[in-house]
């Protein structure tokens, strides 16, 4: 085993660490309390390459393996978690989707826009009543003609609004359960597609989410994302993908949030010493950065394996559950480490614990990993 | 346009500097990035190739760790790097210079640029000797750079202001902060940069031998600065305290 990054990965992480650190991280903090991204970030994310980074050149992507993708989703994280799910959203739950399913004119038209950073991307799957049972979806597409019709509201939809194209998940037959569930690409602006009420989160939020609402919603039924009924299939394989994106989101907010105490640690005096100086508090530190570490190779390994094409539906879970449990874990001790000041909005460490909360509920709560990853053991 | 940059790699802006057993700097788990100076140099370089087209060349003289650095300015878009490992630990800026020029003579140039110093040793020597090496002229310190027609419009600063100066290519440039916002290696930029061809060399290479180009300035030690000593207060009423305190700038400061 070589536990060594490629010299293309380092530099990858290099700058994206300067970007993140230089234009992202002076922003996080206003972001936050404003509750609104910036989007000139966006725009200059799109010019680095940032936004179609493991898909092929010839659709406008980095070409790059998913490992590089994890590593830049982590470095934006580690300063800002919004940052994080904002390119992870949009790279692997819209973007590859279409990249994975989608006809050559679908990849053209759709997947060359989200790759090179002209279009950010969302998908839609959760609704009031179907989160991770993702059978039980209210919202119906009906074939009439050459389009679909759609009708039915999702919610938390991460990017909403700010997003242009849309992977939208509906039932095409009720009567064929999961089998009856099917993809559409939807672009925003569609007659009949508007959103409903932005949520106000207790983290990352510089992130939108927004609530979608189909109202006889007519798309081309060349909108259709691989055939009728393949649905369900594309969710669970979207999401074993999107959990690498989130763990890494968790990595990185922890790394941060990590770093962040080891630094204050060393320059906060208490009793005449740095407060480094304790025992307790060294034994805090070195927790965090042995959870840190295992997280950190569970993530690594998950997307290695996905790059390898090998099945990794089991280790993304295990790491997005490990690692979002350890980045709540860590930035609540960060905190812990600040005291008072960690309490408030003075330091970063406040933002990092409210953001690292979502990662373990979006993209499957702790309680469906853990599912997950025994449907995986028992089998 | 042929363009070439001289580059060096340093130590990162935040690295702690440290004195070994030896006496020496202690370059070990010290971060390294390109000198930020010479990051103003490639961008330039870059502007001018996106300009006019052409073709943008980076050298640099060091060990094998100096390829991170000349991989970051092929990633920013340059389109050939050269290193010249002198296979010697510490070297000065005639060993540096006289290297890059022997280097730089076999190639085809019309502009040369550099950083105007290095936030290292600071000595901003190097761009100017290997010019004089070369025979060309130099313009140091430049905050902008028009090329056209065979000849440059270059602006740099000088003591209370700024002169503009035209000069006859080939020249060299020294870049400083101002002259440009250095981009950000691209994601793809990463990915086309291994397929960049990147020449490793050593002296005998370019036809010298260690001894031609030995270092004329040999550092006897190197030492930290020491470290700043605690404020004084002085108690008392303002009447007598401010009286002790003129006694103390004079007797002990020595400054009034």
């Amino acid at each position: 085993m070589i536990f060594k990054l490629s010299e293309e990965q380092e530099l990858l992480k290099k700058t994206v660490r300067d970007f993140a650190e230089s234009e992202i991280a002076p922003k996080a903090a206003e972001m936050d309390e404003k509750e609104e991204y910036d989007m000139t970030l966006w725009s200059k994310m799109a010019e680095m390459g940032l936004t179609g980074i493991p898909y092929p050149d010839d659709y406008d992507g980095a070409g790059m393996d998913n490992l590089s993708y994890a590593i830049a989703v982590e470095e934006l994280s580690r300063v800002c978690g919004s940052s994080g799910v904002f390119v992870s959203a949009h790279t692997s739950l819209c973007a590859w989707p279409i990249y994975a399913f989608g006809t050559e004119d679908q990849k053209q038209k759709f997947l060359k826009p989200l790759s090179n950073g002209d279009k950010l991307g969302a998908m839609g799957l959760t609704e009031p009543a179907a989160g991770s049972d993702a059978s039980s979806l209210k919202t119906t597409a009906v074939k009439e003609g050459n389009e679909y019709v759609l009708n039915g509201t999702k919610i938390f939809i991460t990017n909403g609004y700010h997003a242009e194209i849309y992977v939208i998940f509906a039932c095409t037959d009720r009567s064929k359960g999961t089998r009856g569930i099917s993809a559409f690409i939807v672009e925003k602006g569609t007659p009949g597609f508007t959103f409903g009420k932005k949520e106000h989160k207790l983290g990352i939020r510089a992130s939108s989410t927004y609530e979608l609402v189909f109202e006889n919603c007519r798309i081309p039924a060349e909108n259709l994302l691989g055939d009728e009924g393949q649905g369900f299939k594309m969710v669970m394989m979207t999401l074993d993908g999107g959990r690498i994106g989130i763990a890494a989101q968790a990595l990185g907010i922890a790394q941060g949030a990590y770093e962040q105490a080891v630094n204050y640690s060393k320059i906060r005096e208490q009793f005449g010493k740095p407060i480094s100086a304790n025992q307790g508090l060294q034994w805090m530190l070195a927790d965090m950065a042995t959870q840190i570490e295992a997280a950190r190779l569970l993530v690594y390994k998950a997307a290695y394996l996905k790059d390898n094409k090998q099945p990794f539906s089991k280790e993304a879970a295990m790491a997005k559950l490990f690692a979002s449990e350890t980045a709540m874990a860590v930035t609540t001790k960060a905190v812990q480490v600040f005291g008072g000041y960690g309490y408030t909005r003075e330091y970063p460490v406040e933002r990092m614990m409210r953001d690292a909360k979502i990662t373990e509920i979006y993209e499957g709560t702790s309680e469906v990993q853990r599912i997950v990853i025994a449907a995986n053991i028992l089998k | 346009m042929k363009i070439v940059v001289c580059m060096k790699q340093t130590f990162d802006t935040e690295a702690k500097i440290a004195v070994d057993a030896n006496g020496k700097i202690n370059k070990q788990g010290v971060s390294l990035i390109m000198n930020p100076y010479d990051e103003f140099a490639v961008e330039e370089a870059l502007k001018i190739k996106e300009k006019s087209s052409g073709e943008v060349t980076v050298v640099t003289v060091a060990g094998p760790e100096g390829q991170d650095a000349l991989r970051q300015a092929l990633a920013m878009g340059a389109d050939k790097a050269v290193l010249v490992d002198p296979g010697m630990d510490e070297i000065d800026e005639f060993t540096t210079a006289s290297i890059l020029a022997k280097a730089i003579s076999e190639m085809e140039y019309d502009v040369l640029l550099g950083g105007f110093r290095a936030i290292d040793d600071g000595s901003a020597q190097v761009a100017g000797r290997v010019a004089e090496i070369l025979g060309i002229p130099v313009v140091n310190v430049v905050t902008k750079l028009e090329i056209a027609d065979g000849k440059a419009v270059a602006t740099s600063e000088i003591e209370g202001g700024s002169q503009t100066v035209e000069v006859a290519l080939p020249a060299m440039f020294t870049a400083q902060k101002g002259l440009n916002e250095p981009r950000y290696p691209s994601m793809k930029g990463i990915m086309q940069a291994k397929k960049k061809p990147m020449e490793k060399k050593a002296l005998g290479d370019l036809g010298l031998d260690a001894g031609q180009v030995a270092p004329k300035v040999k550092a006897i030690s190197y030492f930290l600065p020491s470290a700043r000593a605690a404020g004084k207060i002085i108690p008392g009423e303002p009447a007598d305290a401010a009286r002790d305190l003129v006694k103390a700038l004079r007797e002990e400061a020595k400054v009034v």
